[in-house]
């Protein structure tokens, strides 16, 4: 019972904030709502057995991605306004794609319940243990089974790392001063200071 | 009780707004790509349910694989918006086609 509470608890909210993340006016909004929705998503795994993923979806979505949405949102200065001049005309073409792509959803979903198509079955290499919890039996099929996967995953991110900070880094243009700390440290007092006398009323040549 | 039809039903809604968010909000490439978050989300529950009701762990391993690539392309994407951004001023995208030659 409290179980299925949760559920529609968890998914109402999901699926409201999900709306609310497309409709939103201000982008900063929007960035909120879709971590509400990441959380609430997070839920929903938890309430299936699978908490590795809830965590790494609150570490790595809402700790890491949604912060830099916020970023870039706040830190690029621009009229929102201007951006949201089409959305009356995009309405009606953006609803009935939506409503047709989701009857295609729901008529497989109930094609596959009502009828004979027979859904792949595992075949048992992937089970979890029983007695273990999920985040030992992830580790346990994820670096063996799945370790190539798993580093390929690693150099994935690596490149896209390498990726933004290539594409936004700005080399200096303004060079600050023009310092030769090595030719300064050769000036001896004798090549630097000249000692003079000059008689009175007279300069001296430079 | 909660079956897995449930679970599909809530993802293909979230995929679904997804679609929508980039149909309604075509110039502002800021909230197309947390509508593509969100078809990402879809997908991920997606797969965690079918992990789950089929006692197969695969699923979850490759929603970590998804979490991943979705991670690279969110900081790639609003890299090229920052860059963008910087050298027009706007992000206004519905538009470019600086490309074309």
């Amino acid at each position: 019972m409290i179980q299925t509470i949760a559920f529609y608890l968890f998914a109402s909210i999901v699926i409201g904030s999900g709306v609310l993340t497309i409709m939103a006016r201000n982008p900063v909004h929007s960035v909120l709502w879709l971590i509400l929705a990441f959380f609430n998503a997070a839920g929903l795994m938890v309430l299936v057995g699978a908490e590795f993923l809830a965590m790494l979806l609150v570490v790595v979505y809402v700790g890491a991605v949604a912060v830099l949405f916020l970023f870039v949102v706040m830190m690029l200065d621009i009229d929102f306004a201007e951006l949201r001049a089409g959305f009356m005309q995009n309405f009606p073409l953006g609803i009935a794609v939506a409503i047709v792509l989701l009857a295609e959803i729901l008529f497989g979903l109930g094609a596959i319940s009502a009828g004979p198509i027979e859904l792949g079955t595992a075949d048992g290499s992937a089970t979890p243990v029983l007695g273990q919890s999920n985040i030992e039996n992830i580790g346990a099929l994820l670096y063996t089974h799945y370790a190539f996967l798993f580093e390929i995953a690693g150099m994935i991110l690596l490149v896209a790392m390498v990726g933004a900070i290539v594409l936004t880094h700005r080399e200096q243009k303004a060079v600050r001063g023009h310092q030769n700390i090595s030719k300064q440290n050769q000036r001896s007092p004798d090549e630097a200071i000249v000692m003079r006398q000059p008689s009175i009323g007279q300069g001296i040549d430079l | 009780m909660i079956g897995i039809e449930h679970y599909l039903v809530v993802s293909a809604m979230l995929f679904v707004l997804g679609v929508l968010g980039i149909f309604l909000n075509r110039k502002n490439i800021i909230v197309i790509l947390m509508a593509i978050e969100l078809i990402l989300l879809g997908v991920n529950l997606n797969l965690v349910a079918f992990s789950a009701f089929l006692d197969d762990l695969s699923g979850q391993i490759f929603a970590m694989f998804v979490l991943t690539v979705a991670a690279a392309e969110a900081a790639i994407g609003l890299a090229i918006l920052v860059i963008y951004f910087r050298a027009r001023g706007t992000i206004a995208v519905d538009d470019v086609d600086r490309l074309k030659g």
